[in-house]
């Protein structure tokens, strides 16, 4: 079993998770940062859209393009990368304060990390259709809208020939507009809520612009289907007798994110039950257990990556200090 | 050509196969779905039922309950597949429930099941300190439990192949001819088998299955059952599986510490005329809720993962109909096996040996058993005994289902066995079982299934026939005029 030492680890390589690596390291603080995935950026990889950037570099990039810089930005400060690496356990505080990070990888069998400093920025995970209990069929066809976006953008797959949308948040609004350019016609968006959730220009670029109508104040009331989706049954909350079935064969849900902090909650970090995402000291994120960090979406769901970076770099700042580097 | 031909590869069909696997006979098990345990034997609650709730003197199903529930935990040590024996408690909110269960443990003592007890309140909340106030007593059946029931059917079945048993995926049989002492089967796609006995354990379907024999004329009635299944963090995962006091038509709706470690309410219990409806519904989601809710502290909707429905295949009268045909000749029925049925599974295929043997079958015990593999569990492993089994197979360390902590390995032993839907993946190994329901892992999996089969990612399907999930690839995206259009 490998053990190796470092002043910083941070969990998850994605828009909080590079830009914290990128200031630590900067800092003198030797850095390492881990990911699951085969390549680091997180999410922002299948973001193959624009409009990324325009806060942080004051230009508008693509998610790769926008991951691409944060990568370098990390690689030349001198963080170190662990990639296709699942943090399986945080151990409580050593009596140095250290804590011990298990590490599983194909690349290095189980290895353990010492670090004086932990920043959790593992992101989010989307709700599914199985959170809401949506009647009908577990019929093939339905996906969440980032796995959809993650089979077209990187893998090249179509998800099916016709779709509905249950959510209105803004993944699943770019996949709108994404399965139309991929010729697979998008029926409707229904949003039970009187309001989207996704932002305002996405409304209009997505779904707007492409003539998808948008149900607001409106249930999706069955999926039906034998092998694969059939049709949507969606209905108004205000007459829910007057349904309306849309034939489809794919429904992406688009209903909500939610702070991926398991691996928090093992290490005994403790959540807060409105974000889901740890209870911080404002401008410190420090969690409720000593030397280790939160920043970005496992804190709270943010609205752009640009945000989660910034957060991410105040963040870094204040693990730096717990440490004695600042 | 086969000595059996067993239709049907549920727990009952499995089970057969298991035993006969150990005699020195040809069989072929066949089934019309895409892979083991498709039917009725993946969607219901996981119980090893305890022996109180039917008659064993009066009863089939009574009698073989009790039989299979002794021997589950030989199996389960043997096969190891997910099973734990925790025990079921009986709970009694009003005098009159009291009554009812006074007389399910004068039932269990007349049947003969060890260590049932007749409890206090106070000793029921000891036995469960989940239950909610109101209690007033109840039945405690120890030897009662919880077992991943697609997991132990696979079990069964691989366990069968490995002693020489044939199993047919997608043979759905459509006609059958019985000449010179000999049954010719053909499927829906053409295919032929042929067999010196038949056994009949094609569930929901037997009915339609006998009526292709020319045996006996009866009609499979379905009874959908709902289920909700919480994500593994929920408060609400019980010591004991919780059951209410039965009705005439179900066992009511149970509080489950799934084996798998998740917790699971329902099931609901309601006939529907159409076999293929495994449909969840909202007013049956409500229903569930609120009774588990009555029973049990902590449950709630907020921890749903998943829903499901699963169809219990009852014959008019309820019991059991396990017999050698009247009508057909070298034709054996196992119909009309609802619950219990997934408990009695181990003694009903033992019984259906020894009814072939009565029907002329001669067979005797093979000498040589193949071993069961060990079978891993990167989540029941130490770091220590990852890292060791890493030296032999990286694949050990590569997290492919981060909810459920299910690795490369695993997977890749799943789609070795011949399992290469994602919902066969998914009950073989639980990846994608958990709180992100595959979202992550999806494309992981499709990935793997792909390498290991050389089955394109584009007709892979979530369970056999057309339940693909792609529609081709982007690059068959072509632009005409003012739309998008697929080759």
């Amino acid at each position: 079993m490998k053990r190796n030492e470092y002043d910083v680890a941070v969990i998850g390589a994605g828009a909080a998770g590079l830009a914290a690596a990128a200031v630590t390291a900067k800092a003198g603080a030797s850095t390492v940062v881990i990911d699951r995935d085969v390549r680091p950026g997180g999410v922002l990889n299948q973001c193959i859209h624009n409009g990324f950037g325009l806060h942080y570099f004051k230009e508008e990039l693509t998610g790769p393009e926008y991951a691409a810089r944060m990568i370098r930005k990390a690689t030349e400060a001198g963080a170190i990368f662990r990639i296709g690496s699942s943090v399986m356990e945080i151990s409580p505080a050593q009596a140095d304060g250290r804590r011990a990070l298990t590490l599983y990888s194909k690349e290095s069998g189980v290895e353990i990390i010492l670090a004086k400093a932990v920043i959790l920025a593992m992101g989010c995970r989307e709700r599914t259709r199985g959170n809401l209990a949506t009647p009908g069929s577990r019929c093939a066809g339905i996906y969440t809208a980032g796995l959809a976006q993650r089979m077209l953008n990187v893998e090249g797959k179509l998800p099916g020939t016709s779709a509905v949308i249950v959510g209105s948040g803004d993944i699943g609004l770019i996949m709108a507009r994404r399965l139309t350019w991929s010729g697979i016609p998008v029926k409707a968006a229904v949003e039970i809520q009187p309001k989207p959730a996704g932002l305002a220009r996405n409304i209009a670029q997505c779904l707007e612009d492409f003539g998808i109508p948008l149900y607001l104040s409106t249930a999706v009331t069955k999926i039906s289907g034998k092998d694969r989706v059939e049709s949507v049954t969606i209905a108004p909350l205000d007459d829910p007798t007057a349904e309306r079935v849309i034939e489809c064969d794919t429904i992406l849900y688009s209903v909500g994110l939610i702070p991926e902090n398991e691996l928090s909650r093992k290490a005994g970090v403790v959540l807060d039950p409105k974000t889901n995402g740890p209870v911080v000291e404002e401008g410190v994120y420090e969690t409720t257990e000593k030397g280790i960090f939160a920043c970005g979406n496992v804190l709270h769901v943010h609205g752009l990556a640009d945000q989660a970076s910034e957060e991410a770099e105040r963040c870094a700042e204040s693990a730096l200090r717990s440490i004695g580097m600042r | 050509m086969y000595d059996v031909c067993i239709i049907g590869a549920g727990a009952t069909g499995a089970a057969a196969a298991y035993w006969l696997a150990r005699k020195n006979v040809q069989v072929v098990l066949a089934d019309k779905e895409a892979d083991a345990s498709f039917g009725v034997s993946k969607a219901n609650s996981g119980i090893v039922h305890g022996g109180f709730h039917y008659s064993v003197s009066k009863t089939l199903k009574g009698k073989l309950e009790l039989e299979g529930n002794r021997m589950f935990p030989a199996m389960a040590k043997e096969l190891g597949f997910p099973y734990n024996q925790c025990g079921i408690i009986v709970v009694a909110y009003s005098e009159d429930q009291l009554e009812e269960v006074r007389k399910l443990y004068n039932q269990g003592i007349e049947n003969g099941v060890e260590g049932i007890e007749f409890c206090s309140k106070e000793r029921m909340y000891e036995l469960e300190p989940k239950l909610c106030e109101g209690c007033l007593g109840g039945v405690f059946a120890p030897q009662g439990g919880v077992v991943e029931p697609y997991a132990y059917v696979f079990s069964l079945v691989e366990d069968a192949e490995r002693n020489g048993v044939v199993f047919e995926r997608n043979f759905e049989v459509v006609s059958a001819e019985y000449q010179d002492n000999v049954w010719k089967m053909k499927s829906a796609s053409g295919k032929e088998l042929s067999a010196k006995y038949v056994i009949n354990a094609a569930g929901l379907y037997s009915d339609k299955v006998s009526a292709i024999f020319g045996g006996e004329e009866f009609e499979i009635l379905a009874r959908k059952g709902e289920e909700y299944l919480l994500d593994r963090l929920s408060p609400a995962y019980p010591t004991r599986v919780v059951f209410p006091v039965p009705t005439h038509t179900s066992k009511g709706v149970l509080v489950i510490p799934t084996a798998g470690g998740t917790t699971m309410v329902g099931p609901t219990a309601h006939i529907v005329p159409d076999k293929d409806d495994t449909d969840t519904t909202a007013p049956d989601r409500e229903e569930i809720f609120e009774l588990a809710q009555y029973m049990v502290k902590g449950v709630s909707k907020r921890d749903l993962i998943a829903a499901f429905a699963g169809l219990r295949p009852a014959l008019a009268g309820g019991d059991f109909m396990i017999k050698i045909s009247d009508k057909a000749p070298a034709f054996i029925q196992a119909s009309g096996i609802q619950s219990p049925g997934l408990t009695a599974s181990p003694a009903v295929g033992k019984l259906l040996v020894s009814l072939l043997e009565k029907a002329g079958l001669k067979m005797d015990d093979k000498k040589d058993i193949a071993p069961v593999p060990p079978k891993r569990r990167l989540r029941e492993m130490s770091a220590e005994e990852v890292d060791e089994l890493y030296q032999k197979d990286p694949a050990w360390t590569n997290i492919i289902c981060r909810c459920e902590k299910i690795s490369e390995a695993e997977i890749v032993d799943a789609v070795r066995h011949g399992h290469v839907t994602l919902d066969a993946v998914k009950l073989h190994t639980r990846a994608g079982m958990g709180r992100c329901q595959g979202g992550f892992c999806s494309a992981k999996i499709w990935a793997i299934i792909s390498r290991e089969t050389g089955i394109p990612v584009e007709e892979l399907t979530k369970r056999g026939k057309k339940s693909n999930f792609f529609n081709g690839s982007i690059a068959d995206v072509a632009f005409k005029g003012d739309s998008y259009e697929t080759k």
